[in-house]
C-alpha cells in the first residue's frame, strides 16, 4: 500500500468522522420516525395498545368525513394563499427593485417585519384584530365600508378567509426578500434593451422579470406550499380548527386524533401520509410546470 | 410624461399602504400593552400608563419568568448543538467530498420534504419508551425539545454552500502547521466563517424560539411552558384581559425582533445565500 493509499483512506475516514453525528441525528429523528409512521399506518387501537389491522385504516381514511374537510379545507388555503401571496411578493419587489424610489429601506423594513413575529403569537394578534367588537371591524366600519361587524372568527366563510389574510401577512415579507436579492442580481441593460424595442413595463414583466426569476418562483413555492399543507398554529390560535371544522387543517387533525380524542395512533399516522403524499405530488408537479416552461 | 407621474405616485401609495399593514399589528400591539383592557376593547391606540399595572398581573398570574428562562435554556442549547452538528458536516460533506458522501448528503436533503405532522406521533412515542429508561431525556424534559432540532438538513446545506467558499489554502496551510483535521476545523475554520455562523445562528435561534407544535406535545406540566406555549394559554381564556395578553406578546416578540434588527444584513445574506 502506498502513502497516497492511506492517506486517502485516512481522509475518507475523516470525511464520515465530520458528518457522523448529522447522519444520526437526522436518521433517527426524521427518517426511524418515517419508517414507524408507515408501520404505524397499519396497526389500530388506543393509545399504546396497538395491532395489526392490515388496511382498516386506509379504509376508515377514504370514508372520514371530518378527514375529507380538513383536506378540502387545506387545499382552499393552498389553492388561495400561496398564488396571492406569490404574485404579491412578486408586485412589491419589483416596485421595491427601482432605485430611484425613496424611502427604500424602509418599505423593504415594514414589510419584512412580520417575519420576527412567532406564530403563535401574530395568531393571538391577529384573534383580536379580527373579533367582532376588534379593529379590522371597527375601522371597516368607520370607514362605511360595511354596515355590520363581520363575524371573521365564527363565519365559516370568513374564519377561512381571517386564517388567509393572516398567513399572507406573515409570509409575504419572506418571500419578498428572494425575489428582490434575485432581481438586484438582474442586468439593468436587459431592460434598457427591451424599452428602446418598445417594451411597456407589462411587458418587461411577463417576458424578463418572470422567466428570469423562475429558480427562486419555484423555490418559494415550493416552500410556501410545504408550509401551507403543515399549517397548525394559525388555526390552533386563532379559529381552534371552527366554527364545526370549517377551519380545521390536516396537521389540526392529526393532532387532535392522537393528543386531544382518545389516542388512536394508527389512525393518525396514516393520516399524515396524506400529507407526505401531497408534498411529494406537488413538488413534481411544480417542478415539471416549471421545466415544461423552460423548454417552451 | 405624466404617465410616469401617476405611476410614480401608485407606487408610494401602493406601499405605503402594504406598509401600513405591515406595521398595524406590531403598533397596535405595543400601544395596547400600555392600557388597560378595557380601552383596548374601545379601541384606543395611543399608548396609556397601564404597563406597569399589565407587567405585574402577568408576573403574577403566569409563570412568565419560568417560561423565558426554559425559552431561553431551550433555544441557546438547541442554536449551539444544532450549528456545531450542521457545521461539522456541512464542511465534512464539502471538503472531503466523495461520491458515496455525495449520496449521503443527497439522501439526508430528502428529510427536508418531511412533514412534521407526519413523524411527531412516531417521535412522541418514542420519547414515551425513553421515559420508560432514561427519564431525564424523556416526555416533560428539555432535553426531549432539544434532541429533534439539533441535526437538520437545512443547516447542512446552508454550510456546504457556504464552505465552497472557504479557501482551501487555509486547509493546507493548517496541516503544514501540523493541526489536526479538527483542529483545523475548529481553529481556522470556525474563525473564518464568522458571518455564515452568525446567519445560521439567528435562523436557528429564532425558530427555536418560537417553536411551538412539538413542544406543545411534549411538555406537558405547567412548570415546563415555553413562551409560545404560555402565550397561546393566554389567548386561549374565554375572559381575555387583552393588555395583559399583550404584555405578554411584546415581551416574548423582543428578543427575536432585537436580533433581527441587529443582525438584519447577516441574516437576509444568509437566507438568500442557502438557496442560491
Amino acid at each position: 500500500m502506498n502513502t497516497g493509499d492511506s492517506l486517502q483512506k485516512k481522509n475518507n475516514l475523516t470525511g464520515w468522522a465530520f458528518v457522523l453525528l448529522a447522519v444520526v441525528g437526522i436518521v433517527a429523528f426524521y427518517f426511524y420516525p418515517m419508517i414507524q409512521a408507515l408501520l404505524l399506518s397499519f396497526k389500530s387501537g388506543v393509545g399504546a395498545n396497538l395491532e395489526f389491522s392490515g388496511l382498516s385504516n386506509y379504509k376508515r381514511l377514504l370514508v372520514d368525513t371530518t378527514f375529507r374537510t380538513a383536506l378540502s379545507n387545506t387545499f382552499i388555503y393552498l389553492i388561495i394563499q400561496v398564488p396571492v401571496m406569490i404574485i404579491l411578493g412578486l408586485f412589491i419587489s419589483v416596485l421595491l427593485n427601482d432605485s430611484t424610489l425613496r424611502f427604500r429601506s424602509f418599505f423593504r423594513t415594514a414589510i419584512f417585519l412580520p417575519c420576527v413575529t412567532s406564530l403563535v403569537a401574530y395568531s393571538v394578534v391577529f384573534k383580536y384584530l379580527f373579533a367582532p367588537d376588534g379593529m379590522v371591524n371597527q375601522f371597516l366600519m368607520g370607514l362605511h365600508i360595511i354596515g355590520d361587524p363581520i363575524q371573521w372568527i365564527t363565519d365559516p366563510f370568513w374564519a377561512k378567509i381571517t386564517i388567509i389574510i393572516a398567513v399572507t401577512w406573515r409570509w409575504t415579507g419572506y418571500n419578498m426578500i428572494f425575489y428582490l436579492s434575485s432581481l438586484q442580481n438582474i442586468d439593468q441593460s436587459i431592460y434598457e434593451a427591451a424599452r428602446i424595442d418598445g417594451a411597456n413595463a407589462f411587458t418587461q414583466f411577463f417576458k424578463i422579470t418572470v422567466p428570469l426569476l423562475k429558480p427562486i418562483i419555484l423555490f418559494t413555492s415550493i416552500t410556501s406550499t410545504i408550509g401551507t399543507l403543515q399549517i397548525f398554529d394559525e388555526i390552533m390560535n386563532i379559529t381552534k380548527g371552527g366554527p364545526g371544522n370549517a377551519t380545521m387543517s390536516i396537521s389540526q387533525y392529526i393532532y387532535n386524533l392522537s393528543f386531544k380524542y382518545s389516542p388512536d395512533f394508527g389512525y393518525a399516522a396514516t393520516v399524515s401520509y396524506s400529507i407526505v403524499i401531497l408534498i411529494i405530488v406537488l413538488s413534481i408537479i411544480q417542478f415539471k410546470v416549471a421545466g415544461d416552461n423552460k423548454n417552451g | 410624461m405624466a404617465k410616469a407621474k401617476a405611476k410614480r405616485i401608485f407606487t408610494y401609495v401602493f406601499l405605503t399602504i402594504v406598509a401600513f399593514v405591515s406595521i398595524f399589528p406590531f403598533f397596535w400591539m405595543l400601544v395596547s400593552s400600555t392600557n388597560a383592557s378595557v380601552d383596548v376593547t374601545k379601541g384606543r391606540l395611543l399608548p396609556g400608563s397601564a404597563f406597569i399595572d399589565n407587567f405585574n398581573k402577568l408576573i403574577d398570574s403566569t409563570n412568565l419568568v419560568q417560561a423565558l428562562g426554559n425559552s431561553a435554556i431551550i433555544s441557546v442549547i438547541s442554536t449551539l448543538l444544532a450549528l456545531f452538528i450542521g457545521s461539522m458536516a456541512g464542511y465534512g460533506f464539502e471538503v472531503y467530498r466523495t461520491k458515496s458522501r455525495d449520496v449521503v448528503f443527497n439522501i439526508l436533503l430528502l428529510s427536508m420534504m418531511i412533514p412534521f405532522a407526519a413523524i411527531m406521533v412516531p417521535l412522541y412515542r418514542m420519547f414515551a419508551t425513553i421515559s420508560g429508561v432514561a427519564p431525564v431525556i424523556g416526555i416533560n424534559t428539555m432535553a426531549a425539545v432539544i434532541l429533534p432540532t439539533i441535526a437538520t438538513a437545512f443547516l447542512i446545506f446552508f454550510f456546504r454552500q457556504n464552505t465552497k467558499m472557504f479557501p482551501k489554502d487555509l486547509l493546507e496551510a493548517g496541516r503544514i502547521d501540523g493541526l489536526s483535521e479538527l483542529g483545523i476545523f475548529l481553529k481556522i475554520y470556525m474563525p473564518t466563517m464568522k458571518t455564515t455562523y452568525a446567519a445560521a445562528a439567528i435562523i436557528t435561534f429564532m425558530s427555536s424560539w418560537n417553536n411551538y407544535l412539538w413542544p406543545l406535545i411534549v411538555l406537558q406540566t405547567p412548570d415546563q411552558q415555553t413562551i409560545p406555549l404560555l402565550i397561546s394559554n393566554l389567548g386561549a381564556g374565554y375572559s381575555p384581559d387583552y393588555g395583559v395578553i399583550m404584555t405578554a406578546i411584546v415581551i416574548a416578540t423582543l428578543p427575536t425582533a432585537i436580533v433581527f434588527f441587529i443582525m438584519q444584513k447577516h441574516f437576509v445574506a444568509g437566507m438568500v445565500g442557502s438557496v442560491k
